[in-house]
C-alpha cells in the first residue's frame, strides 16, 4: 500500500551532504515530497524530515539506503501515530477596499502572527499540520494571495526516547575528544 | 614533523599497505608525482596507457590480493576518464581507492583550466567521497577512506586532492585512527535454524560476499552438513574448487543447466553474499516459487531489495556459517543428491576435438596452474570462460560482473599479475572488448608482464549479436564490424609478440613449444561467428524456458 511516510536523519552538518541524500532517493527512483534541514542542539549535526511516498517495500530500502551513507548517523522512519509533523507557512495576502478584519480574523483562527503590515499587504506566518496549513491557503484565496512560501514538514517523536539518538559521545567521523576529524 | 600534502599522502598510502598504484600523472598532481619519484622504492608506480586501464588495474590487484587497489589520476579529464572503472569497482564490491588532483583550492568552482567537480559525478558510484580543502584534513581522510573501504560491504572511495592542499604543509603523526564502523546488527539465526533443519531439498548460493568473507570453507562444510549442492554467482565462481562434486557452477541467465534446474527444485536456498541480480534470477515469481529463501549479507539493504519474503540474516557470512554449523545436524538426503548428479551429466560436452570456445578454453587451462590468475572482458567469451574454465582456487578470476564493462580485461589482468607478483597471467577477451582498451599492451610490455591473451575473434559484437538472433529476428545491427585489425600484427607493433591459430592442435604447439615470461604474448583464435553462448534461459524469463543450444539435448 503506498501511504506518504516520514524519514528523520542526523546528518553531519558538512557541505554536499543533502546532495548525497536527494541523489540516493534520485537513484532509487524516489520521488521527495518535502524536505527541511537545520543544524540541532550539537552544530556537527544537522537534522532532516524528509517526506515521500512509497508502500512497506520503499520504506524499509529507504532507510536501509540511507543508514549506508557514511555522512548519516542515523535515519528512521517517524510514524504518523509515534511522531507529530508541522509545516511553517509564510503568506502574503492583499488588503482589500474593507481592510484586513477578514484576514486577522483567519490569521487568528489559525493561530497565526502578523509579521509585516502595510497599505497593500500583510504578512502572516502560519505554523500547523500540513493539512492545516493546506486548508488556510484555501481559505485565503479567496482574499488575494500575492505570493506564499511554504517550508517542509518538521518531525519529532512522541516518544521520550531520542528517536534518532543523537549523543555527546564519540561517534565515527570523531576523535575521541569529541572533535571532527574532517 | 612537518610534510606537505602530497609526503603526507605517499606515507599514509604506505602506512596503510600499499606497495603499488597505477595511476597517469598530470598537471594536477605533479606535487604527488614528485613524491613518488623520490619514493621509488618504497611504492611502485605503474603508469597505464589511460585512467581508465589503471583504474581497472588496481580493482584487478584488489580482486587478487584482498587489499584495497590504489589508482591516481590529474584533475579533469584524468578525473573523468576513472569513472567507468570506479563505477565498475561499485558494482562488484571491490575496495578502490581513487585519488585525484584537482585545481588549487582557490580555484575552485570557478571553471579554471582542468577543474572537474568529480565528488559530484562519482558521488552516486562510491561508497564515499571526500574533497580535503585542508592539509590538516588529509592525514585523517587517508585512514578514513582505507577504514571505509574494506569494512562491511567493500567498495570504493574516492579522494579529491587540490593542487594548493598537496603543497600546504602541516604536521604529520603517523599513527591517526579511524573511527568508522558500519552500523553492526545483530543476527537473528532462530528463523534461519527452523528453516534448515526442516528442509529437505537445500540448495546454497554462493556470491562474492562468500569470498570477501573468507567463509569459502565454511560454505563447503555447510554443504557437506546438509547434503546441499552448491550453486555460483558470477562473483562467487571461485569461492568453491570446480572439483567439488556438489558444486553446481554459475547459475543464472547463462549458468550450468544443474545449477538453475537444482535451484528450481529446492526447497531451501540459503543465499550468502550474494545480491538476486536480475541477470543471475530471471522471473522473480518462478525463481522463488518452490523455495523459502534464507538470505545472509552483510549489506543490510541487500536483505528484501530484489526477493521479498526472506529470512534475513545480516552479518558477516563467516561468522554466521559458524555459527549455523556449531547446531546444524547432519542431513542426508540421497534422492536429493542423486537428482543433483543426474542434472551434472547434462552440462557435460561430448565434443572435445573440435575449435569451440569451451574447448579453447580447456585446452588453455591445460597449461594453467590451479592458482593462476584468468582475467576476463566482456560478452560471450566471458559467459564461456564462466562456464567451461574450472577454478579451483578464490581470487583467481577478474572479471567485470555488475556493470559488465568492455574493455575490463586488459587492465585488470595488469593488476592481477602485478598483484600475484608476476605469475604467468591468463586474459580471455573477445575482438570487440578489446578494441577499447588495447592501449594497455604497452602497459604489459613496459612492465614486462607475463599476460597471455587469448583473443576471440569472430569479427562481430558476439553477445549483443546473439541477442539480436534470438529476440530481434537476426536485424544484425552495427554488430558484424567488418574491421581489418591484424591483432598479431598489433601485438607486435606494442612491442609483444603472438600468433594466430585455428585448430586445438595450433593451439596446443604454441601453448607447449613455450611462450614469453618477460611480456603480454597474444593468441588470436578464429571462431565461429554463430557459435552462442548456451545454456541461455531469456531475460525476464525462468528455468522452464531454458535453451541448450542447436537442439536442446
Amino acid at each position: 500500500m503506498i501511504e506518504r511516510f516520514t524519514v528523520g536523519l542526523i546528518v553531519n552538518n558538512r557541505h554536499g551532504v543533502l546532495n548525497r541524500i536527494a541523489g540516493l532517493y534520485g537513484k532509487r527512483g524516489y520521488n521527495i515530497d518535502s524536505l527541511s534541514v537545520g543544524e540541532t542542539e550539537d552544530p556537527r549535526y544537522s537534522r532532516m524530515t524528509i517526506v515521500s511516498s512509497g508502500d512497506i517495500y520503499i520504506q524499509t530500502q529507504v532507510i536501509r539506503q540511507l543508514n549506508k551513507l557514511y555522512d548519516v548517523k542515523s535515519a528512521v522512519i517517524l510514524d504518523k501515530s509515534g511522531s507529530i509533523s508541522v509545516e511553517h507557512l509564510l503568506i502574503k495576502l492583499k488588503i482589500n477596499g474593507n481592510g484586513n478584519n477578514g484576514i486577522t480574523a483567519l490569521i487568528n483562527e489559525y493561530g497565526g502572527k502578523v509579521l509585516h503590515l502595510c497599505d497593500q499587504f500583510i504578512i502572516a506566518d502560519i505554523t500547523g499540520s500540513p493539512e492545516r496549513i493546506q486548508a488556510f491557503i484555501d481559505q485565503s484565496k479567496s482574499l488575494g494571495i500575492y505570493e506564499l512560501c511554504r517550508s517542509g514538514a518538521l518531525a519529532l517523536s512522541t516518544d521520550i526516547k531520542n528517536t534518532l539518538q543523537i549523543t555527546y559521545e564519540t561517534k565515527q567521523g570523531e576523535n575521541e575528544d569529541g572533535t571532527d576529524v574532517l | 614533523m612537518t610534510l606537505t600534502g602530497a609526503q603526507i599522502l605517499v606515507e599514509e598510502l604506505i602506512r596503510h599497505g600499499t606497495d603499488t598504484v597505477f595511476g597517469y600523472p598530470g598537471g594536477a598532481v605533479l606535487d604527488i608525482y614528485d613524491e613518488l619519484y623520490k619514493n621509488a622504492k618504497r611504492l611502485r608506480h605503474i603508469i597505464a596507457a589511460h585512467e581508465q586501464g589503471a583504474a581497472h588495474a588496481a580493482d584487478g590487484y584488489a580482486r587478487v590480493s584482498d587489499k584495497p587497489g590504489v589508482v591516481i589520476a590529474t584533475s579533469g579529464p584524468g578525473a573523468t576518464n576513472l569513472v567507468t572503472g570506479i563505477a565498475n569497482a561499485y558494482l562488484d564490491s571491490v575496495p578502490l581507492i581513487a585519488i585525484t588532483g584537482n585545481v588549487a583550492v582557490p580555484l575552485l568552482g570557478k571553471d579554471s583550466f582542468q577543474e572537474v567537480d568529480v565528488v559530484g559525478i562519482t558521488q552516486l558510484i562510491v561508497k564515499h567521497n571526500f574533497i580535503v580543502r585542508e592539509v590538516n584534513e588529509l592525514e585523517s581522510v587517508i585512514t578514513e577512506a582505507f577504514a571505509l573501504a574494506m569494512s562491511g560491504r567493500r567498495g570504493p572511495v574516492l579522494i579529491d586532492i587540490p593542487k594548493s592542499v598537496q603543497k600546504a604543509r602541516c604536521e604529520y603523526s603517523g599513527n591517526c585512527r579511524s573511527f568508522y564502523a558500519p552500523r553492526q546488527i545483530k543476527p537473528e539465526l532462530d528463523q534461519a535454524f527452523e528453516a534448515i533443519k526442516s528442509c529437505r531439498r537445500p540448495y546454497i548460493y554462493c556470491g562474492g560476499g562468500v569470498i570477501a568473507a573468507h567463509a569459502e570453507k565454511e560454505v563447503l562444510k555447510l554443504s557437506e552438513r546438509l547434503s546441499a549442492p552448491i550453486g555460483l554467482s558470477m562473483m562467487g565462481l571461485t569461492a568453491i574448487p570446480n572439483s567439488y562434486p556438489l558444486n553446481l557452477g554459475m547459475c543464472g541467465m547463462h549458468g550450468k543447466y544443474a545449477s538453475s534446474v537444482a535451484q528450481s527444485e529446492a526447497d531451501l536456498m540459503i543465499a550468502v553474499g550474494v545480491r538476486f541480480s536480475d541477470r543471475a534470477t530471471g522471473n522473480l515469481e518462478e525463481y522463488t516459487k518452490k523455495c523459502t529463501v534464507v538470505h545472509i549479507d552483510i549489506d543490510e539493504a541487500e536483505l528484501g531489495k530484489n526477493i521479498p519474503s526472506i529470512i534475513e540474516v545480516c552479518g558477516d557470512a563467516k561468522q554466521i556459517l559458524s555459527r549455523l554449523l556449531d547446531e546444524l545436524p547432519k542431513k542426508e538426503n540421497t534422492e536429493w543428491t542423486k537428482s543433483i548428479l543426474e542434472w551434472k551429466k547434462k552440462d557435460v560436452c561430448d565434443d572435445l576435438t573440435s575449435f569451440t570456445p569451451g574447448n579453447i578454453i580447456g585446452c588453455v587451462k591445460e597449461f594453467c596452474k590451479p592458482d593462476t590468475v584468468v582475467a576476463t572482458d566482456v560478452g560471450q567469451h566471458q559467459m564461456w570462460v564462466m562456464q567451461y574454465y574450472p577454478f579451483e582456487k578464490p581470487r583467481t578470476l577478474l572479471t567485470s560482473g555488475g556493470l559488465g564493462t568492455m574493455g575490463y580485461g586488459l587492465g585488470a589482468a595488469i593488476g592481477g599479475c602485478v598483484a600475484s607478483s608476476g605469475a604467468e597471467t591468463v586474459l580471455f577477451t573477445g575482438d570487440g572488448s578489446f578494441g577499447m582498451n588495447l592501449n594497455e599492451l604497452a602497459t604489459a610490455v613496459s612492465q614486462r608482464l607475463p599476460i597471455l591473451i587469448i583473443l576471440m575473434n569472430n569479427g562481430v559484437l558476439g553477445m549483443v549479436r546473439q541477442w539480436q538472433d534470438m529476440f530481434y529476428e537476426k536485424r544484425y545491427s552495427s554488430t558484424t564490424l567488418g574491421r581489418k585489425t591484424d591483432f598479431v600484427a598489433l601485438a607486435k607493433a606494442f612491442g609483444a609478440d603472438g600468433c594466430t591459430v585455428d585448430s586445438l592442435h595450433a593451439l596446443r604447439g604454441v601453448l607447449e613449444s613455450g611462450i614469453p615470461h618477460d611480456g603480454p604474448f597474444l593468441v588470436e583464435c578464429k571462431i565461429d561467428m554463430d557459435a552462442k553462448v548456451f545454456p541461455m534461459i531469456p531475460p525476464g524469463g525462468s528455468v522452464k524456458e531454458i535453451r541448450l543450444g542447436g537442439e536442446d539435448r
